[in-house]
C-alpha cells in the first residue's frame, strides 16, 4: 500500500530539553484525512509541524512524502498547503492577492493565476469576494479564504491547525460539513489538528488519540470509540461511563445491582459503557437515582447516582425520568466492554 | 444641540489661546520677521536662490534622509532580532540600547570627537597600522555617526513594538506557500512594520533635521541648516535670513512628516 507521508521515529525536544513528542511513527495514506486528536500541549501541533517542515525532528527521526525524504527540507520547499488557526491572512493584500500569492511564488503567468484563483474563490463560493480586504471579512469567510490559499498550490498535504476553533458553534457545524465534503471530493490527503473529539470523529477518515507527546491509539473513528485502546482513549472521546464491580457467575455485580458480564473475567472488573449502551428498562437489573436531566433538543442526557460508584449517563429519546426519581437500567451488547486499566 | 456646541467651543478655547499664543504667534511673527531685511518679502526668494544656503539645505535634507535610512535598516534588522529572540542578557541589552537617548546633542558631538577625531581612537589606531592618521569627526561623516548614534535607540524600540505584534503565523503562511526567507522579509515583515518604520522615519528625519547640539561641537568645517541659521542669527546679525531660514527648515521638515503620517494613515486603516 502507498503511503502520501511518513513519519519514522520522529520525537522532537525543545532547546529548554521539554520533550514535546516522543519517538512516534505514524503512516498517512494518499487521500486521506488524519484527525490529530488530543489535549492541549499532548504535542499534535509539533506532529503537525514536523509535517509541515517548520520543525524538524531529532535524529535519527525521518519524514518522506511519497518515499522521498524531505527531512531536512523547510516548509517553503516541501509544497505543503497549511491552514493557520487564525488564518494569518495577509493584511496587505486583498482576497485574490492572497488566494494568488503561492502562484505568484511560483511564477504563474498572470492570466493563468488569475483563472485559478477566481476557480478557487468559485468552489470556495466566495466568488464575490476577490477584491475585499481582508479585514473585512468575517471568521468564516477568512477561513475559506485560508483554506482557497493553501488548496491554490495544488499541496502535496493539506494541513490544518484547528481550522475551526475560531469560529462560534454553528458556523463551525456548518463549516465542517461543507470541510469534510471539500476535502472529500479534492482527494487530497490532509492532516488536521483539534482538541475537539466531535469534529476529529466528523471529519477524519482515521483518528490519531495523542496524550503527553505519544500517540495512544490510531484507527477509524468507530473503532476509537467503541474499541478504546487505553483508559485515556475511553474518556477522552465520548463520554464514558466507567464500571467498577466485580465479576461472579456471569454476572457484573455494581453498587446498584448488576448487569450481564457480557464475557468480562471473573474476579474484580473495570468495565465501559458509552451513554446511549445504557437504556432504561422496567426489567433492569440495576437501579438508581436521576441526579439530573439535561435537554439537549434531540436526546435527553440523564445523569444517575447509585447505580456505580460513579455516576453514570444515560442517553435517551424517549421519555426521560425526573430528578429524584429511581430507575432501572440494563445494558446493550457490547456494553459493558473492558476498559484498559492504563 | 446648540447647547453642546457652545459648551464644547467653552471648553476648547483654553486650549486654542494656548495654540495661538505659543504655536500659531511665533510662527507668524518668524515668517514675518523673515520679511524685515532690507529686501522685504524677497528674501525668501534670494534664500531659495542663494548658493550657499541652498547648498546647506541640500546637505542638511541628504544628511537626515541618509541617517534615517541607514537608522531605519540598522534598527529594523535589530528590533526584529531583538522582538523574536530570547537570549540571557536580552533585557539588559535593550535597556543598554536606550541609553543614548540620555545624552544631549553636545555630548554625543564629544563622544564622535573622541572617536574621530584628531586624538580620536580611529585616528590612532589607522596611524599605528597605516602611519595616516583616518580624521572624520570634522565633516559630514562625523554628523552622521553621531545622528546615528541618537537615531538608532528610539527607532529600535518603536520597530521592537511593532515586530512583537507581527503574528509569526503570517511568515509562516508566507513560507508554507513557498517564500524565501527574503521574500519573507519582502512581502511580511516590511509590510507588517511599515506603519512603525513611518513613524520612527519622520521622527528621525526631523531630528536630524534639526539636531544641533552635535553640529556645533563637530562645528569646524560642517554648514547644516541649524549652523547656518545660527550664525547668521548671531555672527551676522542677519536676523531676517535667519528667520527666512529657520521658517524654511520648519517647512520642509514639517512637510516630510505630513507626507509620512499620510502614507501611515493609509497603511493603519489598510491593517484596519
Amino acid at each position: 500500500m502507498s503511503v502520501a507521508v511518513e513519519l519514522r521515529a520522529c520525537a522532537f525536544t525543545h532547546a529548554d530539553g521539554t520533550r514535546a513528542l516522543l519517538p512516534t511513527d505514524l503512516a498517512i495514506r494518499p487521500g486521506e484525512t488524519l484527525a490529530v486528536l488530543g489535549p492541549s500541549g499532548c504535542g499534535k501541533t509539533t506532529l503537525l509541524r514536523l509535517i509541515a517542515g517548520l520543525a524538524f525532528p531529532d535524529p535519527p527521526g525521518r519524514v518522506l512524502f511519497e518515499s522521498r525524504d524531505v527531512t531536512s527540507l523547510p516548509i517553503e520547499r516541501r509544497n505543503v498547503g497549511m491552514v493557520f488557526q487564525s488564518y494569518a491572512l495577509f493584511p496587505n493584500l486583498d482576497v485574490a492577492g492572497n488566494v494568488g500569492y503561492g502562484l505568484r511564488l511560483r511564477n504563474v503567468p498572470k492570466a493563468e493565476r488569475d483563472a485559478r484563483v477566481a476557480r478557487w474563490l468559485a468552489m470556495m463560493r466566495i466568488p464575490e469576494l476577490a477584491h475585499r480586504r481582508v479585514d473585512q471579512l468575517s471568521g468564516g469567510q477568512r477561513q475559506r479564504v485560508a483554506l482557497a490559499r493553501a488548496l491554490a498550490v495544488e499541496p502535496a498535504v493539506l494541513l490544518l491547525d484547528e481550522p475551526l476553533t475560531a469560529l462560534d458553534a454553528k458556523l463551525r457545524e456548518e463549516l465542517r460539513v461543507e470541510l469534510a465534503g471539500l476535502l472529500r471530493d479534492l482527494g487530497i490527503t490532509s492532516v488536521f489538528v483539534t482538541h475537539d473529539q466531535a469534529e476529529a470523529m466528523a471529519l477524519g477518515d482515521r483518528v490519531a488519540v495523542m496524550r503527553a507527546g505519544k500517540v495512544e491509539q490510531l484507527g477509524a473513528p468507530e473503532d476509537i470509540y467503541r474499541r478504546p485502546a487505553t483508559r485515556f482513549v475511553a474518556e477522552f472521546v465520548g463520554v464514558l461511563n466507567v464500571l467498577a464491580g466485580e465479576v461472579r457467575d456471569g454476572t457484573l455485580h455494581l453498587p446498584g445491582g448488576s448487569l450481564p458480564a457480557n464475557g468480562l473475567a471473573p474476579g474484580p472488573a473495570l468495565a465501559g459503557a458509552r451513554p446511549e449502551q445504557l437504556r432504561f428498562d422496567p426489567e433492569g437489573t440495576l437501579t438508581g437515582r436521576v441526579r439530573a436531566a439535561f435537554f439537549l433538543g434531540d436526546r435527553v442526557r440523564v445523569v444517575i447516582e447509585g447505580a456505580a460508584a460513579n455516576p453514570i449517563t444515560v442517553e435517551t429519546t424517549g421519555a426521560a425520568p425526573r430528578p429524584g426519581e429511581v430507575v432501572r437500567l440494563s445494558a446493550a451488547p457490547p456494553a459493558p466492554w473492558p476498559l484498559p486499566d492504563a | 444641540m446648540g447647547q453642546d456646541r457652545l459648551a464644547l467651543a467653552v471648553l476648547v478655547a483654553p486650549a486654542i489661546a494656548f495654540l495661538a499664543a505659543f504655536f500659531l504667534f511665533p510662527l507668524v511673527l518668524m515668517l514675518r520677521t523673515g520679511a524685515t531685511g532690507p529686501q522685504g518679502w524677497s528674501t525668501y526668494a534670494i534664500i531659495l536662490s542663494n548658493e550657499r544656503y541652498l547648498g546647506s539645505l541640500w546637505k542638511t535634507v541628504v544628511l537626515a534622509a541618509s541617517v534615517t535610512a541607514a537608522t531605519l535598516v540598522i534598527s529594523g534588522i535589530a528590533g526584529v532580532f531583538l522582538a523574536r529572540t530570547r537570549f540571557r542578557g536580552r533585557r539588559l541589552l535593550t535597556a543598554f540600547l536606550t541609553l543614548p537617548l540620555a545624552f544631549p546633542g553636545v555630548v554625543v558631538g564629544f563622544m564622535v570627537i573622541l572617536l574621530a577625531g584628531r586624538q580620536g581612537v580611529i585616528g590612532e589606531l589607522t596611524h599605528a597600522v597605516t602611519g595616516d592618521r583616518l580624521v572624520f569627526a570634522y565633516s559630514l561623516a562625523g554628523l552622521f555617526v553621531g545622528y546615528l548614534y541618537f537615531s538608532i535607540p528610539r527607532t529600535v524600540l518603536t520597530v521592537m513594538a511593532a515586530a512583537e505584534k507581527l503574528d509569526p503565523a503570517l511568515e509562516e503562511a508566507a513560507r508554507s506557500l513557498g517564500a524565501s526567507p527574503w521574500v519573507v522579509v519582502r512581502d511580511v515583515i516590511i509590510p507588517g512594520l511599515k506603519g512603525a518604520f513611518l513613524a520612527a522615519g519622520a521622527i528621525c528625519f526631523a531630528t536630524a533635521m534639526g539636531a544641533f547640539g552635535t553640529a556645533f561641537t563637530l562645528a569646524t568645517q560642517i554648514d547644516v541648516l541649524p549652523m547656518v541659521i545660527y550664525a547668521e542669527f548671531t555672527v551676522g546679525a542677519n536676523i531676517a535670513v535667519a528667520a527666512a531660514l529657520s521658517f524654511l527648515l520648519g517647512a520642509i521638515t514639517w512637510a516630510v512628516l505630513a507626507a509620512a503620517r499620510t502614507a501611515a494613515g493609509g497603511t493603519v486603516a489598510a491593517a484596519g
